[in-house]
């Protein structure tokens, strides 16, 4: 994987999906048009059921639309196999969820290090990955605790570090301040922040208007549409989100 | 692609760091296979016994009784002539027919038995001194016939076990004098109790020479013939050399009937037939149940695991690589639980080895290879099915699952 390859920028062209719910068939994307280079940070607001977290799916490969393209890092994934999206999945993109979406059994650690394992990255390689990430992400003393017994920032922050130890050059957030507190929540975007500042593209999708304006870009999805794409030149605001 | 100790260890993982799962899933495959081997460890043993019964006649003995015994029909003898008698002459000429090892000529009678006053009827059998090779009967005390045949002397007698328990008590037995109806004899030997078989219970047997057997009973006709013959191989031509020779002796008339022990054997047949039948049948109901336990607590494992399935997936595992950690993760359940269930089974039937020992409690091959077979199939099979359809769910419904959660 040489660095160039390595790059987050997105070009989505006439990109559908539909769901059928019961006899009712739900456009949840309906032509969508973007473009992004690498360093962006997005938000994507929108009321419940526009589509946001449908189109966070599709943009971090874990939906496949039914029309149009979607180019990542130089290659349309549409017409990928499930096996390929995988790959992509794993050195392209990290997730963040608003309910976590850690494996209870193991510690903070070896959650961090998963994506590594089903890489086949030498134990010791992970060793040297992991260490600056845990030191950074302050969970040195809890490393080797399980979920349960890590507060909710702890485990978000446990998150955003499996989402970031593969050096992934796009970070999707869905709703990740959504479960934590104010003063949690405002550890968390400040964490997400700093890695966009460092060149990470972070995309954030937020019901949450504060957060939503903390973005450079911002999009607004309703019906399954982007009805506004606006660029902000102002700095995001040093009041704390949430 | 995920390095083998990698998968390895986060299949152990799963395994030891979910305990109560993992326990549930090994009682229920221990149980299955702990259930078929038992069973037919039990089962087998008791067949095993029943043949070591019939064995103890031993393979090479055929048995000659008087009397043509014909299942086919046809019509009965009009000659209005009894069958004709196996006389001592026509057995002891059965030992010029090469491949006759041993004869043993068998008078079986009940008589009154009484030593100074005190009476009681026995069962009394005559025979020659080949007959205590024949079955292999062991002596606690004296011997066998000391006198040879025609001679004047011989007033000998043989006591089985309880017979001589009951008639001498404490005192001794050997060389004391017995009156057997209006025949005196010596007691020159006691039998080990050997049990029953071939239906006379020879404990409770008074044994004499066959001629003054004979005499006592006021017969020509013996009971039976015990024809020991060389090679177990030649049994079917022995029959024919036999009835050769007898219908050769009896004008003609073939009057006699021979048991082969595999004509023994085969009249016992049925009986093992039902009891292997029900002993496959058993081991098939266990299997069966082992089975569906399996499934259940596999089933029950994978429905839990959906959205860590869509996780993994989700942080790159491709779908074969999740289908192939539930696979190990199953398989290596079910050996080790199969593997329990054997030890478990094993080690009860060690303990009733040890309490039965007459009995060898052991399952065959076939049932322990198809118990851990048919659960490690069922382990794989019901995780494989979820597993794959875990696996071919969109990441983004599985993980949907767990958002409830």
């Amino acid at each position: 994987m040489t660095e160039a390859m390595k790059t987050g920028a997105i070009k989505v062209r006439g990109v559908h999906r539909r769901f059928q719910l019961g006899d009712q068939t739900v456009h949840a994307l309906n032509d969508i048009n973007l473009d992004i280079t690498q360093g962006e940070y997005i938000s994507v607001m929108g009321p419940s059921g526009s589509g946001k977290s449908t189109l966070l799916n599709m943009l971090g490969l874990l939906d496949v639309p039914d029309e149009g393209e979607y180019w990542l890092a130089g290659e349309d994934t549409v017409p990928m196999s499930e096996e390929a999206r995988a790959g992509y999945r794993r050195d392209h993109i990290g997730f963040v969820f608003q309910s976590y979406h850690l494996v209870p059994r193991l510690s903070a650690r070896e959650n961090m290090e998963l994506p590594m394992v089903l890489a086949g990255i030498p134990p010791a390689e992970r060793r040297k990955r992991l260490a600056p990430v845990i030191q950074r992400l302050g969970l040195t003393e809890r490393a080797d605790h399980k979920p349960e017994q890590l507060s909710g920032g702890q485990r978000q922050r446990v998150a955003i570090g499996r989402a970031i130890i593969m050096q992934a050059p796009l970070l999707l957030a869905d709703e990740p301040t959504g479960n934590l507190d104010t003063h949690s929540g405002a550890d968390v975007v400040e964490l997400l922040e700093e890695l966009n500042a460092q060149g990470i593209t972070l995309i954030v999708v937020t019901h949450d208007m504060a957060l939503g304006q903390r973005a450079k870009r911002r999009l607004r999805m309703v019906d399954g549409a982007i009805v506004s794409d606006d660029t902000f030149a102002i700095p995001p605001t040093e009041e704390p989100a949430v | 692609m995920i390095r083998l100790q990698d998968h390895l260890t986060f299949t152990l993982r799963s395994l030891t760091r979910t305990r109560f799962r993992t326990t549930m899933q090994l009682v229920a495959m221990a149980i299955g296979v702990l259930a078929v081997v038992l069973l037919t460890g039990i089962g087998e043993g008791g067949r095993r016994f029943v043949m070591a019964e019939f064995a103890s006649l031993g393979n090479d003995v055929l048995v000659m009784l008087p009397g043509r015994k014909e299942t086919t029909g046809g019509l009965p003898p009009l000659t209005g002539e009894g069958t004709r008698d196996i006389t001592l002459e026509d057995a002891q000429s059965l030992m010029r027919i090469s491949g006759v090892e041993r004869i043993a000529p068998i008078v079986v009678g009940i008589s009154r038995l009484s030593i100074s006053g005190l009476s009681r009827d026995s069962l009394v059998l005559g025979t020659t001194e080949d007959f205590f090779s024949i079955r292999d009967l062991a002596f606690s005390q004296g011997q066998a016939f000391t006198t040879r045949e025609g001679s004047r002397s011989r007033s000998e007698c043989i006591l089985g076990a309880t017979l001589r328990d009951e008639l001498f008590g404490p005192k001794r037995a050997l060389g004391q004098w017995i009156n057997v109806a209006d025949y005196r004899c010596r007691v020159t030997g006691v039998l080990t109790d050997s049990g029953t078989g071939f239906g006379f219970d020879m404990s409770n047997a008074l044994i004499l020479p066959v001629d003054n057997a004979m005499q006592i009973f006021n017969t020509e006709g013996l009971f039976r013939v015990m024809i020991q013959i060389e090679n177990i191989d030649a049994v079917p031509a022995m029959t024919t050399a036999v009835e050769q020779q007898m219908k050769l002796r009896h004008d003609g008339q073939l009057d006699i009937t021979i048991v082969t022990p595999d004509s023994l054997l085969s009249a016992f047949n049925n009986v093992l037939l039902i009891m292997t039948f029900s002993v496959a049948g058993i081991a098939a109901i266990s299997l069966l149940v082992a089975g569906v336990l399996i499934m259940n607590m596999t089933l029950i494992g994978v429905a839990q695991r959906r959205a860590e399935i869509g996780l993994l997936k989700a942080l790159g595992a491709s779908s074969k690589e999740v289908r192939l950690l539930f696979i190990t993760e199953a398989t290596l359940l079910a050996t080790s639980g199969a593997v329990l269930g054997m030890l478990i089974a094993e080690f009860i039937l060690w303990g009733l080895r040890f309490k039965f020992p007459e009995v060898p409690f052991a399952t065959p091959l076939w049932a322990s290879v198809s118990a851990i077979g048919v659960s490690a199939i069922a382990g794989i099979l019901f995780s494989w099915i979820p597993a794959q359809k875990a696996a071919k769910l969109p990441p983004v419904l599985a993980l949907q699952a767990q958002a409830g959660k």
